[in-house]
């Protein structure tokens, strides 16, 4: 084998050097191809693992924190939720339909790999304008993956985002979130253990597609040459990822199992090295055991082949009839095709020759970590200093609020969500268009919420702050509906990574991301790095998105965003004069510029704590996160959901639309019968509040400068995306 | 008491029904595509999903299941059966209902709280008066009911059209068809009225804490229990 080899495979000459130290001798062209695939960005985390090493990872309803498929925390009464989110960016840029699809695939496996029963997906997307027929093209065809997939897999898509910038219109980025419930008695890991037990593989049979994923499509910026990529993104097919689902639950319910991982990223080749690392454990692996799509396939295609639905179970001798069994009647192909040894040895075997025997861990665990130069950008320096207080207000500002209603990022997302299924499972109480979706948890008293956040705009002026930002709104999101915020995980979008200033942006966002979770107590229990989000040099905004998941202890106080008639409007928190960064200066100025919000993580806690109580005591009857577009967009989609107006005073010592569209954070609209108590309260709490004036009526109307129907704001706020795609 | 949900690979919704039927103090219980017979039941659920993957016309694969001609000799013993969403597809497929589903006309999937009207019918399995609205969430991709004209007018003329798509007011409108359904027809039954198929799932709708908040489906639930007391 040959350094040129290797360069074709992603790998460096250092790192090629490093293989043969490691080995001591050259490497095989099957090893090559393993190196290739497990020190790739994707499955090695080479240049980002010494800054998520900084992340706050512990708590007390941590159960397992990152290393192993997901994250799982305690939910009460012996339960577990296993959570994580996830990138298939480039496969769905190359092939919108499968590529998406295979996202929501991958993602339940890493769930299922628990021995949880998978409960929701949420998706959090993003694209270039939709004014583009390219654009429009690509979301409907990523939004068709997902409900062709999750529709037919009978998981509830409950929630995400869809959001549009410029920035993405080379790199959409499409993210899933997985979510499951399992017993905490029963959660299994994902390793290899016990000298003589057996591997079986389960699902598809291995083809060639897919092979390259994380190396060619995942770990590379894009190019001209995209389209050519295609054959490296995978098809999904979803009923036999349902029936391998169903056996993997069974198999782990009847305790047979001593591990269990999917099949991802770098197939077969990481599946076997992961599980032996973690088990500190060898695996013989025999390729000819291997059932294939196709005659004549190489070593290194068997290994690092990316067919979907897939599963390795571990197992001991004495029930392996019994797995099969339980595979056979659900129709699901399951095979021995490994035995755990002692050594910590990977040897794999191909018509009776060796054609790898490398050590499990120096795949899995002992790749290369890169410190990377990081430099923060000039270019920044301007982007900031540029702040929107000074652009031209609004002649109008019922107009001005319409149109902002109207507008790509703020609209409606019910021709998104409408082609989703979400609420199979009989277990949504809120789904999709809410602060966050909430999900009972069945045989309990208690509910989930889950939100994913992310605001790349944001992030491009400041990405420690805009980070900060996406925490602390994830956490306000899950908070109004009453829960409280546990733990999150997180999807970490961004560019070139050989690039210092895209290096720079992601140290100062997981610094940002650490720093929020520290201050408002929910740990990161995992999630995915996708570096290489460019297209020629136009790099994405740096775009970390964050999955926060909370509990509810008593679900049937649950609060939606809609506010009943009658009742006093107050607003948690101050609004200042904040405009950076906000939709009101994209969307009336196309303007990127200034400084996010100002962030106090204390003054946060305390305001996500009080929510609690005044829930608890049944003291507030909504809430509503106020964050794009402001005051005016929170208080219409108050109206919108409950089609109940309201007459508002404004806050006068602040110019009229810089107090109507701030989005000054750690914010939120509260209704009650009499403000008094929730006044009170707040005050006790340590959270400034002021009442904003009484709910009823058809109209909303903002005393002085303002009065539009509530119709009116449904008809721009649900009319927009329909018009825009059409 | 019991209701016999029947579970094929790919069926989705088959919990779901077990919890509503359970959820109104019937019974119930899965039986799996590979018996031979239904055991003991005194109705039986074909439920939603995608059974086999519905990768061909969808029910076309179910109808051939082990357990078919149990439930169709269970059907045409008179024995109650409620084919929902899938189930419609494959009673349609087996012979057990007239007409066909077909894509939709939007040729996306839709999920949606549903209003739909009964109508004046034979169907012994709705708990709910002639013109009554419903709302109960419809969520699929190949739900657009078809049926030549010839069979459309006998089946109104016997009362085989059990609901119509319509809005909130109970009005039939373009708008309110969430697929193209010939003449909005969302549930037909057989000639005898014991065997009902509806697109629209009412085991999604018997508990207005979950879903979209309604719980108008317990006219349909609810009535497959009183009937199968009755039966």
């Amino acid at each position: 084998m040959t350094v040129a080899q290797a360069a074709a495979l992603g790998l460096t000459e250092e790192e090629y050097q490093r293989i043969v130290e490691t080995l001591r001798r050259e490497p095989t062209a099957a090893e090559l191809a393993m190196y290739g695939a497990m020190w790739s960005e994707h499955c090695s985390y080479k240049s980002s693992k010494i800054y998520l090493k900084t992340l706050p990872t512990e708590g007390p309803r941590i159960v397992m924190g990152p290393g192993e498929s997901a994250g799982i925390i305690d939910i009460g009464d012996g339960l577990v939720a296993v959570f994580k989110l996830e990138s298939h960016n480039h496969p769905s840029f190359v092939e919108p339909v499968q590529g998406a699809a295979t996202g929501v695939g991958g993602i339940v496996r890493d769930i299922i790999s628990a021995g949880a029963r998978p409960v929701a997906l949420l998706d959090p997307l993003r694209f270039g304008m939709p004014d583009e027929w390219a654009q429009r093209h690509l979301l409907g065809g990523v939004v068709a993956g997902i409900s062709q997939y999750g529709n037919s897999i009978g998981i509830p898509t409950v929630g995400g985002e869809v959001k549009f910038d410029p920035c993405y219109r080379g790199n959409p980025l499409v993210n899933v979130m997985c979510i499951g419930i399992g017993e905490a008695a029963h959660v299994q890991r994902a390793r290899a253990e016990g000298t003589g037990n057996v591997a079986l593989l389960m699902g598809s049979k291995t083809g060639r597609d897919g092979i390259g994923g994380v190396s060619v499509l995942a770990s590379r910026p894009f190019d001209a040459e995209a389209e050519a990529k295609r054959p490296s993104v995978q098809v999904g097919d979803p009923f036999t990822e349902k029936v391998v689902i169903e056996a993997c639950l069974e198999i782990a319910r009847r305790g047979l199992l001593v591990g269990l991982q999917d099949l991802g990223g770098a197939g077969l080749c990481c599946a076997t090295s992961e599980t032996a690392s973690r088990g500190m454990v060898g695996l013989d692996l025999n390729l000819d055991a291997v059932p294939l799509r196709e005659a004549g396939m190489e070593p290194f295609e068997i290994l690092t082949s990316e067919s979907q639905e897939r599963m390795l179970a571990i197992v001991r001798p004495d029930d392996v009839e019994q797995a099969l069994e339980i595979c056979r009647t659900w129709g699901v192909l399951a095979t021995p095709v490994a035995r755990v040894k002692d050594g910590g040895n990977l040897t794999v075997t191909f018509h009776g020759e060796v054609v790898a025997d490398v050590p499990a861990r120096s795949l899995a665990d002992e790749g290369p970590t890169y410190h990377r130069p990081a430099a923060r950008p000039d270019w920044i320096d301007g982007l900031r200093a540029s702040d929107p207080l000074s652009l031209d207000a609004p002649k109008d500002l019922g107009e001005a609020l319409l149109e902002l209603l109207g507008s790509p990022n703020v609209c409606s997302k019910r021709w998104v969500y409408q082609q989703y299924d979400s609420i199979v499972q009989h277990n949504t109480l809120e789904g999709p268009g809410g602060d966050a979706a909430v999900l009972r948890i069945e045989g309990t008293p208690r509910a989930l919420a889950i939100s994913t956040d992310g605001n790349g705009r944001w992030c491009q002026l400041d990405p420690r702050l805009g980070a900060q930002l996406a925490v602390a709104e994830a956490a306000r999101n899950v908070a109004c509906t009453g829960a409280r915020p546990v733990a999150i995980t997180n999807c970490l979008n961004f560019g070139n990574p050989e690039h210092p200033d895209v290096m720079w942006q992601f140290a100062e966002a997981v610094a940002g991301i650490g720093e929020a979770c520290r201050a408002l107590g929910t740990p990161v229990t995992g999630g995915n790095v996708s570096f290489y989000n460019q297209t020629g040099e136009t790099q994405i905004h740096p775009t970390p998105v964050i999955g926060m998941v909370g509990v509810l202890e008593d679900a049937s106080k649950r609060l939606g965003i809609g506010w009943p008639a009658d009742h006093d409007v107050v607003l948690l928190g101050e609004t200042r004069a904040e405009l950076g960064g906000s939709e009101w200066a994209w969307v009336a100025h196309e303007h990127l510029g200034g400084t996010p919000p100002a962030l106090d993580l204390d003054a946060e806690r305390r305001l996500l704590e009080l929510v609690a109580t005044l829930t608890e005591s049944s003291v507030i009857a909504s809430a509503h996160d106020c964050s794009d577009g402001g005051l005016g967009v929170a208080l219409s989609e108050c109206a919108i959901s409950s089609g109940v107006g309201a007459v508002i005073e404004p806050d006068r010592s602040l110019t009229p639309h810089v107090w109507l569209f701030s989005e000054s954070a750690s914010r939120i609209i509260v209704t009650a019968p009499h403000a008094k108590a929730v006044i009170e309260m707040a005050k006790a709490a340590g959270v400034p509040s002021i009442p904003l004036g009484r709910s009823g009526g058809a109209r909303l109307e903002i005393s002085g400068l303002l009065e539009v129907p509530v119709a009116d704001l449904a008809a721009a706020f649900e009319g927009a995306l329909p018009r825009l795609l059409s | 008491m019991n209701v016999g949900v029947i579970q094929f690979p790919g069926s989705n919704d088959e919990l779901d029904a077990v919890w509503a039927v359970r959820h109104l103090g019937g019974e119930a219980q899965l039986v799996w595509h590979g018996a031979s017979s239904l055991g003991d039941v005194d109705a039986v659920v074909l439920p939603g999903g995608f059974s086999y993957g519905d990768y061909l016309r969808c029910g076309a694969i179910a109808r051939f299941a082990k357990v078919m001609p149990a439930v169709v000799d269970f059907a045409r013993s008179g024995g109650p059966v409620l084919g929902i969403c899938n189930g419609f597809q494959i009673l349609c497929e087996a012979g057990l209902l007239p007409g066909a589903l077909v894509r939709n006309e939007g040729l996306k999937f839709v999920c949606r709280p549903q209003p739909i009207r009964v109508e004046r019918s034979i169907s012994s399995l709705v708990d709910a008066g002639e013109g009554e609205v419903l709302v109960i969430p419809v969520k699929h991709g190949d739900g657009r009911y078809v049926a030549s004209a010839e069979l459309l007018r006998l089946l109104v003329a016997e009362g085989q059209v059990v609901f119509r798509y319509c809005d909130a007011q109970g009005r039939s409108t373009d708008d309110a068809n969430p697929n193209g359904a010939t003449g909005g027809i969302a549930g037909v039954c057989n000639e005898a009225g014991n065997v009902l198929g509806m697109m629209p799932h009412p085991e999604h709708a018997v508990d207005a804490s979950v879903g979209f908040h309604s719980a108008d489906g317990v006219a349909v639930i609810g009535g497959l229990l009183k009937r199968a007391v009755r039966a």
